[in-house]
């Protein structure tokens, strides 16, 4: 439980907007729409969806809660088949030199090669199970506030776009600007005067 | 609101500017509690690693990382002379007597890596799994609402009209030791 270790690593998002009613229950209903599947699916080469931050493996909203007092607490799970480059190169050799042996010629033309290494890979994803990382996420809903422990653009990537499928929420990643526009009580006046800073120069 | 990607380059000069502020408040013992109008005790001090760029005229970029426990920031101010800021800073924070957080925050993005939050006492049953949540969540806010008050004391400061002759004067004095 990454959320619970000693040490974490997060970034921040404001939501934009609220549900309209009932939020408890949306969001009940777009983890559950969008929770990972139970059974890998073996040719995908990537798959992602919500899960219980108690139980990551075992994808059951029903028997898990998301809600801890005033906050919403689940994780994103994304599993990720990753085949090795040297692996590919071993498989290509063999099935190469297998093709050569059946044609009877010393060589095999572009095609046949490309040919091979789409069999390749697919016969590899199939054999390699997907590798799970988890991230949890942390909702305050009451005050927009959402912290994904982790840093990683990939999976920043991955959050913002199911986060907003399943939520029809969209959830702006704080830094600088954001947190001005977003978090800071500056009237106009004054976000307009933080616009038009340019940077500071110390040296002489 | 301007399109994220643009925003996230234009303004990300800001957030380096805010740590090298922070590091000169930290460096000339300025109250943070009063800053940030505290009503607990709040102290800052820079951790084990101080990372500062500087883009040179050919657009390139030259990098100055100091770390270690009991480092030198001499490099860092010569850097700073020569036109760096810090982008990136390991803090240490405490709230109140003893709430102590350690962490490492980006300029640019805000990032927070390495966040180590005072320890939450537990027994490991899954009853206390709530209490754990419910206790981290608090520690974890609380720690950013310090770092958000910071920066926006910052803004403040940097679009108020005595930005010129008071802090930026008084940041030029710190780095050049005048």
């Amino acid at each position: 439980m990454g959320f619970l270790s000693a040490t974490l690593s997060m970034s921040r998002y404001h939501i934009q907007n609220t549900f309209e009613t009932e939020p408890m229950e949306q969001v009940r209903k777009g983890l559950i729409k969008n929770a990972i599947p139970k059974l890998e699916n073996e040719y995908e080469e990537i798959s992602a969806g919500w899960t219980p931050f108690e139980s990551p493996y075992l994808p059951d909203f029903e028997k898990f809660s998301f809600v801890f007092g005033n906050y919403f607490l689940f994780s994103l799970r994304i599993d990720k088949k990753s085949i090795p480059a040297k692996l590919v190169q071993k498989q290509m050799a063999i099935e190469i030199e297998k093709k050569k042996e059946k044609s009877g010629r010393d060589f095999i033309s572009k095609k046949e090669k490309s040919e091979i290494k789409e069999t390749v890979m697919d016969l590899l994803m199939h054999k390699m199970p997907a590798i799970p990382n988890v991230y949890d996420v942390l909702w305050n809903y009451e005050t927009a506030d959402l912290f994904l422990l982790t840093t990683q653009k990939a999976a920043n990537e991955f959050f913002e776009s199911i986060f907003f499928k399943s939520f029809n929420l969209k959830p702006i990643r704080l830094f600088p600007y954001t947190q001005v526009e977003t978090k800071s009580s500056f009237s106009t006046t004054q976000k307009d005067a933080i616009m038009t800073l340019t940077p500071l120069h110390f040296s002489r | 609101m301007l399109d994220i990607a643009t925003a996230y380059n234009k303004y990300g000069f800001l957030g380096n500017e805010f740590l090298t502020w922070l590091w000169f408040i930290v460096e000339t013992d300025q109250d943070i509690t009063r800053i940030t109008a505290s009503k607990e005790p709040i102290t800052l001090e820079i951790g084990n690693s101080l990372v500062l760029e500087n883009t040179l005229g050919d657009k390139s970029k030259e990098k100055i990382t100091i770390k270690g426990d009991q480092a030198g920031l001499e490099e860092g101010t010569t850097a700073l002379k020569k036109g760096a800021k810090v982008t990136e800073m390991n803090l240490v924070c405490t709230l109140g007597q003893e709430e102590e957080y350690k962490f490492t925050i980006k300029g640019e993005s805000f990032n927070i890596t390495g966040l180590k939050t005072p320890t939450a006492g537990r027994d490991g049953s899954d009853d206390e799994i709530e209490g754990l949540v419910l206790e981290k969540s608090l520690l974890l806010f609380r720690i950013t609402q310090v770092i958000d008050t910071l920066f926006i004391k910052y803004l403040e400061q940097r679009i108020s009209d005595d930005w010129k002759n008071k802090g930026f004067s008084q940041m030029r004095t710190w780095i050049y030791n005048d």
